[in-house]
């Protein structure tokens, strides 16, 4: 579908129907409330049609529902299909999703911060329920009946009394004449109604994942393509030097060999020397001849131990204080019973098991491209800014996506191969290899967390101190010297449910030059640690049981404001944190006799308004931890699809495994030390505990997954090991040495 | 030179470099995209396809070396997604992103031709060439098992 052809379709509605074309109503749904969003869309234009999402019902009856939600995995071809054929009454699978051209007409803003159902939710259902409310109308104005007499049914209107039936597809035309009912007064299904929402369902796209079919960007095959890999400086900020292509064009299939500069700020490619050729693996074995020098650049020295030294350095001053209810100081001091420690986090990789790549073919009248992104606006803007086009002449096909995790949010891969792609004028994908996945990554940033508090003699917690000085995403994007990353660094660290009278938090920013960006739950992953380890260290002093001491500090029914932002975020409302506590706890159960050598631990959370709980159960042998089950309870409001919660919940677990059990990215003169799977090893078959999702059932309405399952895995690890060792761990990955 | 080869029941030959890996003769000479470039190295098993009927890493494996045998990809495992293991890959809703799973299925048919009872220490032992990104190995584990069944019965 051309982009002219929506625009076009998008004034037939504001002039009532044109023949032929069936049902449109557009709609909006909001932005994610995700950090990722807001930070991108500072790179975008604001959109200037507030209609951004289509229902189209054919004439030849199909609906199909245009959005500008990417798949990575997370379920968004399912989940949205199913809350929009609850309202229109028709089996969820006939429901085609089509991504949104990217057209200023139909703006996104992409897909992340674990936000698409939860912004979808209504807004979707309001468009469907107004189709539904048009058909009905139509098909009782055909019939000459009264539409109250007249349902909804199988993907038509049936007239119950006179068993008169008629398809979407053949009132579209009679619909699509009748004014669109107001959204915020269409009468919405009940939901105790649901024969969709609510039901478990199998991944709408399954099939062509399991027999090889599915196309996702590095299948992209386009005729006459050339294949190109870019040698890269490995030392970030490092330049090109010199090089020398002689060997490299000798390789069969190699067709050139050309350099290009880095260009970019906050999202930024690397520079390097360009190999083209006829098939990826000519350009790789091109690029290993090629001979080539760099100037290291300023930023050579950075390593690891020198962030450490940084990080060190900073937690030896006060930072700035973000939040300060009561003195904490004061009461920690005078406490008998106090807690006193760091925690500390290394850089880690997203390692999507897709590698970056990026198709594009510049023509001087326009451009198209096929990209595996989570933001295809950003892919556009880039492309149109690279080749100096105008935008509406790039057309970017957003392929499934091979794992996004928030590297894919990213420009960079996309800026790269545009940079490629004006050279050559030919179509051409930009392939990383692993190792440059893994060294040219924006990573999780590092961080490092001085954690000070203390119990009073009832067991009241009487202050909690937290300080934090990391390498953070959001200074990346802000001006030098205008960094503001505080409040958002902390994520629900500065909101914890734990009562205290004496909370103080501090922040000081370290200087890096490592690509940082978001990474699956983003600060919640390191955050989630952070609270839940130090109130069970909490616990520990208090001499209380972990799940007791935290009902008790958690306390009455209650809201907390998100302090982060008070005015737009949801508060976190304590009674669904106790839910999921206590639904974890009982299904362990917790306390419950366990083998010799195991111990359970248990760690609760609230991120992307979603409230999650699990309860793990650890034995720690030959210095070595073995996960024997982990028992998740989460609360995400009225879950669309069930089984896509627990796959989400199940997936985020092993992600949260990989950068606390498994290994890190370390840097040393100022490159990353990893470059593939030997060397920065993931979560195999028989490291996967046995996992059991339970979801609370609820009238709320839905909010995030694909994220908020993340946070607490390694706590409640960490927590049980402390139980069945007596051995805290505070800094990751963890090491066999550590166990010792 | 040219290398001749059974591709899914199909007698084939390429023109190519022989020591350019099955992988990329497959996926940028044959179009056969089904097979997955994950990391190179025979780390990740995303490209593992069956020579002779054994469970192979394509990725390092020289196009010249299959020379005269039978290669299997994901798209010749069954003509429309109905062998065993793919019919149990979908009961148990296995793929999220999707991406490793051919190589995941390639090495769990080897794996139940081999042995069509596996045990769970069987699946961990032959499956652990294989690495899923989005945590599906729950799932496989299940669905091998499901798999293993229907063959049997």
């Amino acid at each position: 579908m051309s982009s002219t052809s929506l625009l076009d379709r998008r004034s037939f509605l504001k002039t009532s129907a044109a023949a032929g074309t069936g049902l449109w109503i557009g709609f909006h749904l909001p932005a994610s409330n995700a950090q990722e969003n807001e930070t991108a869309a500072k790179q975008e234009k604001k959109p200037p049609n507030p209609l951004n999402a289509w229902i189209h019902v054919s004439p030849d009856n199909h609906v199909i529902l245009i959005v500008g939600k990417s798949e990575m995995g997370q379920g968004i071809m399912t989940t949205l299909p199913m809350i929009l054929a609850e309202e229109l009454s028709l089996d969820w699978k006939t429901v085609r999703i089509q991504q949104a051209p990217t057209d200023p007409a139909i703006y996104d803003l992409g897909t992340g911060g674990s936000g698409s159902v939860a912004g979808s939710y209504l807004p979707l259902r309001r468009a469907g329920a107004a189709a539904r409310e048009m058909f009905i109308t139509a098909a009782a104005q055909h019939w000459n009946v009264n539409p109250d007499t007249c349902v909804a049914r199988d993907g038509g209107i049936l007239h119950g009394a006179r068993k008169n039936f008629l398809t979407y597809g053949e009132l579209a035309e009679a619909a699509a004449k009748l004014p669109v009912p107001d959204f915020k007064t269409v009468p919405l299904k009940n939901s105790s109604d649901f024969t969709i929402v609510g039901h478990d369902v199998r991944r709408y796209e399954g099939t062509e994942k399991i027999n090889g079919a599915a196309k996702f960007g590095i299948d992209s095959r386009v005729p006459g393509m050339q294949y190109a890999v870019i040698a890269r400086c490995p030392i970030f900020g490092g330049k090109l030097k010199s090089f020398d292509a002689a060997k490299a064009k000798a390789v069969p299939g190699v067709i050139d060999v050309f350099p290009v500069d880095p260009v970019g700020s906050s999202a930024f490619t690397a520079g390097g020397v360009v190999v083209v050729a006829d098939s990826s693996w000519a350009a790789i074995q091109g690029r290993k001849a090629l001979q080539v020098s760099w100037d290291q650049g300023p930023h050579a020295p950075e390593s690891s131990d020198s962030l450490r030294q940084q990080f060190l350095a900073n937690a030896a001053q006060p930072g700035k204080v973000v939040r300060n209810d009561g003195d904490a100081d004061a009461a920690i001091s005078s406490a008998t019973k106090k807690v006193d420690v760091v925690y500390e986090f290394p850089f880690a990789a997203h390692a999507t098991m897709e590698p970056m790549n990026c198709t594009v073919h510049i023509r001087p009248d326009g451009a198209e491209a096929w990209v595996p992104t989570q933001a295809p606006q950003w892919a556009q803007d880039v492309i149109a800014g690279v080749s100096g086009l105008p935008r509406d002449s790039v057309i970017v096909h957003t392929t499934l996506m091979g794992g996004g995790f928030g590297r894919r949010y990213m420009g960079d891969f996309v800026m790269e191969a545009a940079q490629v792609a004006k050279v050559t004028h030919k179509p051409i994908m930009v392939l990383w290899t692993r190792e440059d996945d893994m060294q040219h990554d924006f990573y999780r940033p590092a961080s490092y967390h001085h954690l000070s508090g203390a119990v009073d003699t009832d067991g009241n917690l009487a202050a909690w101190k937290h300080f934090q000085t990391s390498t953070s995403i959001d200074a990346m994007w802000s001006p030098k010297g205008k960094e503001t990353p505080e409040n958002s660094e902390f994520a629900t660290a500065i909101f914890i449910p734990y009562h205290t009278p004496n909370y103080r938090i501090e922040y000081t920013v370290a200087q890096s030059a490592v690509p940082r960006a978001w990474w699956r739950s983003v600060e919640h992953s390191t955050s989630g640690f952070v609270v839940e380890s130090f109130v069970d260290e909490l616990a520990a002093a208090a001499g209380a049981d972990p799940l007791a001491f935290r009902l008790r500090l958690i306390g009455d029914d209650r809201t907390i404001p998100d302090f982060s932002n008070p005015k737009e975020g949801k508060p976190l409302v304590t009674s669904r944190l106790k839910g999921v506590l206590n639904l974890a706890a009982h299904q362990a159960p917790w306390g419950k006799p366990l083998p010799k050598g195991h111990a359970q631990g248990i760690a609760t959370y609230y991120s992307f308004e979603s409230y999650t709980a699990c309860v793990a159960e650890v034995s720690v042998e030959n210095r070595a931890i073995k996960v024997h089950r982990l028992v998740y309870a989460v609360d995400c409001g009225r879950p669309i699809n069930p089984n896509g919660v627990a796959a989400q919940v199940e997936g985020a677990a092993i992600y949260g495994l990989s950068a606390a059990l498994y290994d890190a990215i370390t840097i040393r003169d100022g490159r990353v030390e990893q470059s593939n799977f030997n060397d920065y090893a993931m979560p195999r078959i028989a490291a996967t505990p046995k996992t059991e999702v339970y979801v609370v059932p609820s009238n709320e309405e839905p909010t995030g997954i694909g994220e908020p399952g993340l946070p607490v895995v390694v706590p409640a690890i960490c927590n049980a090991v402390f139980a069945a060792t007596g051995k805290r761990l505070r800094r990751f990955p963890i090491r066999n040495e550590d166990l010792a | 030179m040219a290398t001749t080869f059974t591709l899914n029941g199909k007698s084939t030959t390429v023109s190519v470099d022989p020591q350019m890996p099955l992988l990329w003769v497959l996926r940028d000479t044959l179009d056969l995209t089904g097979t997955k470039f994950g990391c190179g190295m025979a780390l990740c098993g995303a490209c593992t396809v069956h020579i002779n009927g054994e469970a192979a890493r394509s990725c390092i494996t020289p196009v010249s070396s299959v020379q005269g045998k039978k290669v299997t990809t994901i798209e010749g495992l069954s003509a429309d997604g109905s062998h065993p293991v793919q019919k149990a890959w979908i009961a148990e809703d296995v793929p999220q992103c999707g991406y490793c799973q051919s190589g995941q299925i390639m090495s769990a048919v080897a794996l139940l031709a081999k042995k069509p009872k596996p045990t769970d220490a069987d699946i961990d032992d032959a499956m652990s060439g294989n690495i899923c990104r989005c945590g599906t190995y729950q799932r496989i584990r299940r669905a091998i098992h499901r798999a293993a069944g229907s063959t049997a019965a």
